[in-house]
């Protein structure tokens, strides 16, 4: 198999992008303060967290809907939830 | 109940998985009012699995459903193996005992769910797709007690004598009402998965199958750079499902990304022969609950009760994977006691005490308590490192020929274990709580 990147992979996905509103809201100060910002950027499988000048950027367009960002957020510091209906991804083989 | 308001279903079911559709599909059966509400625009749009399902119990909803549904391919063949990382030792099961009758098939969601949903359709169930649930609606009961009547989907309401909260390992309706705590780290992993393409025949060639057989692999050990979990691939038809689970607390504590370690899986040298010239149909992930019968917590509540991986009910036992055949037999059990309790005009947590019950009388919860010390067992650090590389340096032992004198087996195993860093009273340990766990 030829070796891929996550964002090549991703472009195999089909999304439906919300642009009027995203489903993930970080609260900087706590991403900074409880190591939620190392935790996310971690764990997510697609890449949607990333850090720049220490502030945590989110792609949240190419989020696969997992929740695992959600689960080892300390609380307060990550505000997530599913997309709105029709929005998000959509998996055609799954 | 003479000032309530008139419900617009009996029932209403969050969620077109496994647990949802099979839940709706029984309720209609039986003769209530039901609606399947799912967030996708079509069933299954959202919905990830590795992808064997353990079919016998969908057997007793639908007899014969692997004739009919679209499934991929029928698992005869399971390969558990120990990778380091430039050896493999795997044990290799394959039967044809498990294809009549047939004990598991591979799916893929995107085309499996929407088949189960159909059938509960055709039973009478209403779909509404494209819609997310945003809140249970409650009400204050008579005892003081907070109870289900319905759901809010942006301005909408909807009321129903009871909810099913079908809606995965995230469960936000469960979670509302604090069915469900914050998980630990270490009972919860995340499942990162891609599909590849890959013609029948290559498939059929590669993994000794012919016909509609399949083969599951499951991987331990280098896959996973040592974190706990594994790795898993599986036949479909005309692709490949593969990827890694990964223990959260572990994966955190690595200093690794969960892309990396997917990545390592998919460059390893063990995998290669398996997955030469395919290609990337589509790439996911899923959140997986891990903590067995401990994570499991209240299912029903006044009006409300919990259904598949909301509920918690998944099993890793090391050597199967399972979440769909606990979720339908779960579906089973709610469907029953709710209808149960609808006729005896009770739908508080004590009318629907009946699906708890149902689930202990079941495979469900048995299988829960049977792998109740699974997770612990698992958390184990040898299963993910050391104990692959011994058998690696003892199998070495036996297969390298390099001119020095031979030694019996007990003696090679002996001296690799001596180079191990497992020691013998590790080994007697986790050997005697692996029999007790699994």
């Amino acid at each position: 198999m030829r070796t891929t990147t996550v964002s090549e992979r991703l472009a195999a996905n089909r999304f439906e992008l919300d642009e009027e509103e995203s489903h993930i809201h970080v609260d900087q100060e706590l991403c900074r303060s409880t190591g939620t910002g190392r935790a996310i950027i971690a764990v997510c499988p697609a890449g949607v967290y990333s850090e720049r000048d220490g502030e945590i950027l989110v792609d949240y367009a190419a989020c696969l809907e997992c929740g695992t960002c959600r689960a080892v957020a300390a609380p307060g510091a990550l505000t997530w939830h599913y997309p709105r209906g029709g929005f998000g991804v959509t998996f055609r083989e799954g | 109940m003479t000032d309530a308001v008139e419900p617009d279903f009996d029932v209403i079911v969050v969620g077109a998985g496994p647990a949802g559709s099979v839940t709706a599909y029984r309720l209609a059966q039986q003769g209530l009012s039901v609606v399947l509400i799912e967030r996708g625009e079509a069933p299954g749009a959202k919905n990830l699995s590795g992808g064997v399902l353990y079919g016998r119990v969908l057997d007793q909803v639908f007899p014969g459903f692997a004739d009919e549904a679209p499934v991929e391919r029928r698992i005869t063949r399971h390969v558990t193996t120990f990778l380091t990382a430039d050896s493999a030792v795997s044990l290799d099961y394959s039967s044809q005992r498990l294809a009549e009758p047939v004990n598991a098939v591979t799916v893929l969601r995107a085309r499996f769910d929407p088949w189960l949903a159909s059938k509960a359709e055709e039973a009478g169930v209403f779909l509404m797709a494209g819609v997310r649930v945003d809140a249970l609606l409650t009400e204050q009961g008579p005892d003081g007690a907070p109870r289900v009547v319905g759901v809010r989907a942006g301005d909408d309401e909807l009321r129903a004598r009871v909810v099913v909260a079908a809606d995965g390992v995230n469960s936000f309706l469960a979670r509302d009402l604090g069915l469900r705590r914050t998980e630990p780290t270490n009972h919860l992993a995340v499942g990162v998965k891609t599909v590849l393409r890959l013609p029948r025949t290559a498939i059929e060639d590669r993994f000794g199958l012919t016909g509609d057989q399949g083969a599951a692999h499951a991987v331990v050990g280098d896959c996973t750079l040592g974190i706990g979990g594994g790795g898993f691939l599986y036949t479909n038809a005309e692709s490949l499902s593969l990827g890694v689970v990964l223990r959260l607390d572990d994966l955190v504590r690595s200093g690794h990304t969960a892309i990396e370690v997917f990545e390592h899986f998919l460059e390893h040298p063990g995998l290669a022969p398996y997955v030469r010239d395919a290609e990337v149909l589509e790439y996911g992930s899923h959140l997986v609950a891990e903590g067995g019968a401990d994570m499991v917590g209240t299912v029903a509540t006044h009006g409300l009760v919990v259904v598949g991986e909301a509920a918690g009910l998944t099993i890793n036992s090391g050597l199967t994977v399972r979440g769909m055949d606990l979720a339908i037999g779960s579906a089973i059990a709610a469907a029953d006691a709710i209808v149960e309790a609808v006729a005896a005009g009770d739908v508080t947590a004590t009318g629907l005490a009946g699906y708890r019950r149902r689930l202990e009388e079941s495979f469900v919860l048995q299988d829960m308590a049977t792998y109740a010390r699974a997770p612990k067992f698992l958390e184990r650090t040898g299963m993910y490192g050391a104990y692959g590389e011994l058998a690696a340096d003892v199998f070495h032992g036996v297969f390298g020929l390099d001119t020095t004198p031979r030694r019996h087996l007990l003696a090679v195993a002996r001296q690799a274990l001596k180079r191990s860093p497992v020691t013998v009273r590790q080994l007697m340990s986790d050997g005697w709580a692996g029999v007790r766990a699994l």
